[in-house]
């Protein structure tokens, strides 16, 4: 097990070294100079040579790169372009916000994806699969954005029920701060227990028509134990990717839902520093996302190896 | 003697996508208490289905028609909660696979305990102790370390030994066994058989061996069943069986199966001609008609019946002559 830990660590420091260089290089290679753009009305070559000098732009891309490295391992991500607050504290403001709003809207599609998904494969061919299947087909249709207003126009504005916007720290105030994510959270969670439902569906149906499934009927278990315990523990192992993968693309990915909701968040961040030609803003965000992407991924497959003892002995050979 | 098993009458429908498939047709058969009966038979002919039967293990889309009694209970349209109380505790199953028929994501000790705890109540501590009493009983070194083991860790012959010992955790009246070795090496065959033997004597298990293998019948069993088609076609106590084998189906089945030295001088095996029929309905006819060099007419027209003695064939036209195999 120590073995298989080390080995996935050691993979995931490689990754993220060739993810820091892909994002040095992809800033470098937007089109644009960033020193023009800085400059702007005032182009002399006088004053843009000052601003390449400024921000290191005037040595050779193996310096800058190690400047870039050196200061993002010290946690030294630089300055705003468009405000000089530095980035660090950008991101540390804006990623909780994400991150709790991802975590709680994975939670919510888990427990529905996956209830909906064993039941949708114990009553197969029956009234509640269809039902499983409607509903998933729906959360999957339906998009987020126009669940998301449709929430506000009703839930929010006409009954009252939630605030429409805004984002109080967890830390201040913890009921004001779950009051104002749990509605953003519950349209995430929708659409995503769809996708996770499905995936449960299937895996929950190879694992049900499994000779250990016949075993544990044979033995005179009860349903709970045959379902719940011998066929979700072998199909977990798909929906704990599914689950990794979507809890990425959320940190990532949930632009929409925090502007529809005005949410301080990554989302938020990224899309303002794109419009704004934030470049410092930008690489550290998108560094930011690979870094979590490779986290969330090291953390699926030590789950893996939880799940399933196989994985476990195969890391070790 | 009242037997631990009477299966009387016991006939099995599927409802597939190309209409009714009939696996079984009225078969009868008993067990008494401590004895081996071998069902026999080709694949496909209805002797897995019959051994699903007994215990209500066949999927939803099977009709299943008839009486299987166990020690006096009615099994066959018993609720779910008086077969679950029955399956594990009264009757066990062996499986073919010992590769796919564990769960490759629990340790064998949490499985054998799983249905102590399920049956008998056990608590974890004495369920751990009795689990590693089982694994010694049917033959694994070292007992206390594999019994933290993982399935994959374990040989296909060890995996076997505790599926075995998982079956006979609550001393159950009938075993089950379903080609228990039919996937195994040959070396690792005779381990096995030496294990349900050793269980039927020290325990007194009755046991229901389904088997292609003659040479596990001969090994292991008292009595013999032969299948054929979704019928049992003859029945006999085991040396008489292989002795004087009365149905042509027998005698075929008996010359078609390799034995040392037996077929020392011949080119090849010999071989019953033809596949064994599918059927959608049983026909008042004897199934095996087609394939059989004995064919009388009255064989493709009215249904023999099983005969009425220890030695019971179902046939027009059986071998009485002492015949060669």
């Amino acid at each position: 097990m120590r073995r298989y830990l080390l080995n996935r660590l050691w993979q995931s420091a490689v990754t993220l070294v060739l993810a820091t260089i892909v994002v040095f290089a992809g800033v470098r290679a937007l089109p644009g100079d960033p020193a023009l753009a800085l400059a702007g009305e005032d182009r002399d070559p006088e004053s843009l040579r000052a601003i390449r000098q400024q921000y290191g732009l005037d040595q050779s891309w193996l310096v800058q790169f190690w400047q870039f490295v050196s200061h993002a391992a010290r946690g030294d991500l630089g300055q705003s372009i468009r405000t000089g607050t530095p980035v660090r504290s950008m991101i540390l403001s804006a990623l909780p916000v994400t991150i709790e709003l991802s975590v709680l809207a994975i939670l919510i599609a888990s427990v529905i994806g996956v209830g909906a998904g064993v039941i949708a494969a114990v009553r197969r061919g029956r009234p509640a699969e269809w039902a499983a299947n409607a509903l998933a087909l729906l959360g999957l249709s339906v998009p987020h954005f126009w669940l998301g207003l449709m929430a506000i126009l009703y839930l929010s504005v006409a009954l009252g029920l939630f605030p429409a916007s805004g984002f109080v720290p967890f830390f201040s105030n913890p009921v004001a701060n779950l009051h104002h994510l749990i509605l953003p959270a519950l349209i995430l969670g929708t659409g995503l227990s769809a996708v996770i439902m499905r995936q449960t569906r299937s895996s929950m149906l190879d694992a049900l028509s499994a000779d250990y499934i016949r075993t544990a009927e044979a033995k005179g278990l009860p349903p709970k134990a045959v379902v719940g315990k011998h066929a979700l523990r072998n199909s977990l192992i798909v929906v704990v990717t599914i689950v990794g993968l979507q809890l990425g693309a959320l940190i990532s990915g949930a632009v929409v839902t925090e502007r529809i909701f005005a949410l301080p968040g990554f989302g938020k961040l990224t899309v303002d520093a794109v419009f704004q030609r934030d470049y410092p803003v930008i690489q550290a965000v998108v560094l930011v996302t690979a870094t979590s992407y490779i986290v969330i991924n090291l953390l699926v497959d030590l789950l893996y190896s939880v799940i399933d003892p196989r994985i476990r002995v195969r890391g070790e050979a | 003697m009242k037997p631990v098993l009477a299966v009387k009458d016991l006939s099995v429908t599927f409802r597939t996508e190309d209409g009714p498939l009939s696996a079984v047709d009225r078969v009868s058969f008993d067990v008494g208490d401590g004895e081996v009966l071998a069902v026999v038979g080709e694949s496909g002919c209805g002797k897995s289905v019959t051994a699903m039967s007994i215990a209500g293990l066949l999927p939803r889309t099977a009709t299943v028609d008839g009486s299987v009694e166990l020690d006096g209970t009615e099994l066959i349209g018993a609720d779910k909660r008086t077969l679950r109380s029955i399956r594990g505790r009264e009757v066990a199953y062996i499986f073919q696979e010992p590769m796919t028929s564990l769960n490759p994501v629990f340790t064998v000790g949490h499985q054998i305990i799983e249905v102590l705890r399920t049956h008998i109540g056990l608590n974890r501590q004495a369920a751990h102790a009795r689990a590693i009493e089982l694994l010694k009983l049917v033959g694994i070194p070292s007992a206390e370390r594999r019994v933290g083991d993982y399935p994959h860790q374990l040989s296909g012959g060890m995996r076997q030994r505790v599926m075995i010992a998982m079956a006979v955790a609550c001393d159950p009246k009938v075993l089950i066994a379903d080609e228990p070795t039919t996937a195994l090496d040959v070396t690792i065959q005779a381990g096995i058989l030496d294990v349900l033997r050793g269980l039927r004597e020290r325990l007194g298990t009755s046991i229901v061996l389904i088997t292609h293998d003659l040479g596990v019948v001969a090994d292991l069993a008292d009595r013999v069943a032969v299948m054929y088609a979704g019928r049992v076609v003859e029945t006999a106590d085991v040396h008489d069986l292989f002795a004087h084998p009365e149905h042509p189906y027998t005698v075929g089945l008996l010359r078609a199966s390799p034995a040392a030295g037996r077929h020392a001088d011949a080119q090849r095996l010999n071989e019953i001609p033809g596949l064994v029929p599918v059927l959608t309905e049983q026909p008042d006819a004897c199934t095996f008609a087609d394939r059989c060099p004995r064919a009388l007419d009255t064989c493709t027209s009215s249904q023999p019946q099983l005969t009425d003695r220890p030695h019971r064939v179902a046939c027009w036209n059986p071998v009485r002559e002492p015949v060669e195999v």
